[in-house]
């Protein structure tokens, strides 16, 4: 009973041309120009984001996530595209550095035809079964334990994936997270937790709403493996997911991943951040991602013009997302349950 | 043909869909070394051990959370959730992740999960273990939901629900778990979602009946004197049989709706609306839902029996609704 219907490819106007197939964009990230044009790509396409929701062209909300490129790009880097991935609704930048176009991603976030979901879904939903993305979930921590059950399945079928999750600093508060975790240990799930502590909960600091500073400290209590990370640094951060996949893989089971990152936006849309402590975004520009990596992968004087190239592509895909059409309205009738 | 307990042919079904497809797992408190605290996954283990028939730790959210996750990805889960109210701590996953998985992603990540459903009053667990919750699901496009009246549905059901490629939520009203009768196994049990079943023909009144109030409305028209009921079981309510049940009230030009949940907001206010708009003129008397009150669940053994709707009171509700041609009032209501 197996279902053919998963690997049926979504039509997509957006990733034909000279642009990259998401799979090809997959494979870039093997190389130093590829992850740092990446990372570069996330940033210039949430400023363009932020830019499109301010004119108010674009309805609803979004939730950017500038400062945490390294987190995204160095995950996607460290796994196959056939490793299943549980994200939240700050998820451009992750679908981004596993692989999704930027018009099929903005599409989305436009809510055009071009889109992933073909405009159904909006900024906090995205999707693309080819490079492991599963649905993006609005809800804070319930990615977790669906990531878990990604595990389950690779674990009964005797496959080699392992899942993962990438969720918030405020998703360690929720049960779903504990359950998950415990769930995990017991049944020794091939699956990785990636917290992408960013500091605040929506709008509160985490000494406000959280007991302790480091969150992988709450992998203990579930007899899990865990690792505080540098989540500025791409190269850390590929370095700590090849270790944890490679302990799944080999049956070692889950791990658990505390990525001390930051958000340079805040919240979502309309929120400017204005509870942050003076100096604080200062402070953590200075350890920028991009820059970061340009140094150790000695790409500083490529930065420049790789940002031009990436720039002129998004140029591109802005253009085009804008032209797109919206969705016809029989869209909204389909996929709701199986076509009889 | 076999006879067997509710709970047996639950179990059968299982065992059988886990025979034909080795994507089919279980999963759940209790379900694998105890075989469920209703013996409904009794065997399983045995057969086909530890990798698929899984012990789960009582974390609702995390396990139907996996399930959503398994079934996404290749697998049939069938999750067992012990009593219904325990899916109140997991019902995000069921109404905001799985019944959206279709939808939010383009059609490429359906989630072939069953969630079986202990539920309903009868059996003394007090008002936290003794709901209905059939509305709980209700409101929710991409969501299915059947409920079992006997060891046929429950088991013929069961099956259809494991092959749908959606997710579907399973009731079984717990009352009816021992109950003992002649099961079709084999293909020729598996009962389609989204069909209803005429379980009598009768003249003068349609009883539509769900889960534990079948047996009822079976015994009610049984008893009933000077005027005869066709009874339908609806079997699946998300989606239910619109067409079988205009049909036998066009005949019968009545409509009598037993729950066994409170009054306000229950099932039948879907199907009322739904035949009350279609049939207007039609209809020789107002359409008639026979339910409990909107109290909790009691404890102590006669109100317990008085809550829930029993046969003899639906064939008063019933009888008067003929003779008068006026709605009755509940019995609540004429203390």
């Amino acid at each position: 009973m197996e279902r053919s219907l998963r690997n049926v490819p979504v039509p997509r106007s957006g990733s034909g041309g000279v642009m990259s197939t998401n799979l090809e964009r997959r494979q870039q990230l093997s190389d130093p120009v590829g992850r740092l044009a990446r990372m570069i790509e996330i940033r210039e396409f949430e400023g363009r984001v932020k830019a499109l929701f301010l004119e108010g062209t674009v309805s609803g909300t979004t939730h950017l996530c500038e400062g945490q490129e390294a987190v995204a790009v160095g995950l996607a880097a460290a796994l196959r595209p056939t490793d299943p991935v549980t994200c939240t609704y700050r998820g451009h930048g992750v679908a981004l550095a596993l692989g999704c176009t930027p018009t099929a991603v903005l599409g989305e976030i436009m809510g055009r035809s071009v889109g992933l979901l073909g405009g159904v879904g909006g900024s906090m939903h995205l999707c693309d079964p080819d490079v492991g993305l599963l649905p993006t979930f609005a809800i804070v921590g319930a990615g977790i334990p669906v990531a878990a059950g990604a595990a389950l399945t690779a674990q009964v079928r005797d496959r080699d994936d392992v899942a993962v999750a990438v969720f918030g600093d405020g998703a360690t508060n929720i049960g779903a997270f504990h359950e998950t975790l415990n769930l995990a240990a017991v049944w020794r799930l091939p699956v990785l937790f990636v917290i992408e502590n960013n500091l605040y909960g929506e709008y509160t600091p985490l000494p406000r709403t959280t007991p302790i500073s480091d969150l992988a400290d709450r992998a203990a209590s579930y007899a899990i493996p865990a690792e505080i990370v540098d989540g500025q640094s791409l190269d850390e951060v590929s370095a700590a997911v090849s270790r944890a996949v490679a302990r799944a893989r080999d049956g070692g089971g889950p791990t658990l991943l505390e990525m001390k990152t930051y958000r340079y936006s805040g919240h979502s849309r309309t929120d400017t951040g204005p509870y942050r402590p003076d100096g604080e975004l200062e402070a953590w520009s200075k350890r920028d991602p991009i820059t970061l990596y340009a140094e150790s992968a000695g790409l500083l004087r490529e930065l420049d013009a790789i940002r031009a190239d990436v720039i002129a592509q998004l140029d591109a895909a802005v253009a085009e997302v804008k032209a797109a059409p919206a969705p016809p309205i029989e869209a909204m009738f389909r996929n709701v349950v199986a076509e009889s | 043909m076999t006879k067997l307990r509710m709970r047996q042919a639950v179990a059968t079904a299982l065992a059988d869909e886990m025979r034909d497809d080795p994507t089919v797992v279980v999963l759940g408190e209790d379900v694998a070394e105890a075989g469920g605290v209703f013996k409904a996954t009794d065997g399983l283990l045995a057969e086909f051990g530890p990798k698929r028939v899984r012990d789960t730790p009582i974390s609702e959210m995390g396990f139907l959370g996996a399930a959503v996750g398994a079934a996404a990805t290749g697998l049939r889960p069938v999750v067992e959730i012990m009593f219904g109210e325990f899916l109140g701590v997991a019902l995000d996953q069921l109404v905001t992740e799985a019944a959206k998985f279709r939808y939010l992603s383009a059609g490429h990540y359906p989630v072939p999960m069953t969630v079986r459903v202990s539920v309903g009053a009868g059996v003394g667990f007090g008002a936290q273990h003794s709901q209905c919750l059939e509305t709980w699901c209700y409101a929710t496009p991409g969501l299915k939901l059947a409920v079992a009246s006997g060891p046929q549905t429950a088991y013929g059901l069961l099956r259809a629900a494991i092959r749908d490629d959606d997710p579907v939520v399973v009731l079984e009203p717990r009352r009816l778990y021992p109950e003992r009768t002649e099961v079709t196994t084999g293909e020729a049990g598996v009962i389609p979602l989204g069909v209803a079943d005429v379980r009598r023909t009768g003249e003068d009144v349609t009883l539509l009946g769900l889960g534990g109030t079948v047996p009822t409305v079976l015994d009610a028209a049984e008893g009933a004197d000077g005027w005869t009921a066709e009874v339908i079981d609806l079997r699946t309510l998300l989606p239910w049989d619109v067409e079988a049940v205009l049909d036998s009230v066009r005949r019968t030009r009545r409509l009598v709706i037993v729950e066994e949940g409170p009054f306000t907001g229950g099932w039948g206010t879907e199907v009322a609306s739904r035949v009350a708009a279609e049939l207007f003129g039609v209809l020789a008397a107002p359409v008639v839902r026979v339910t409990a009150p909107d109290v909790p669940v009691p404890y102590a053994k006669p109100l317990e029996e008085r809550y829930v709707p029993g046969a003899e009171y639906v064939r008063e509700q019933v009888g008067e609704l003929i003779s008068s041609g006026r709605l009755p009032k509940p019995w609540w209501e004429a203390r």
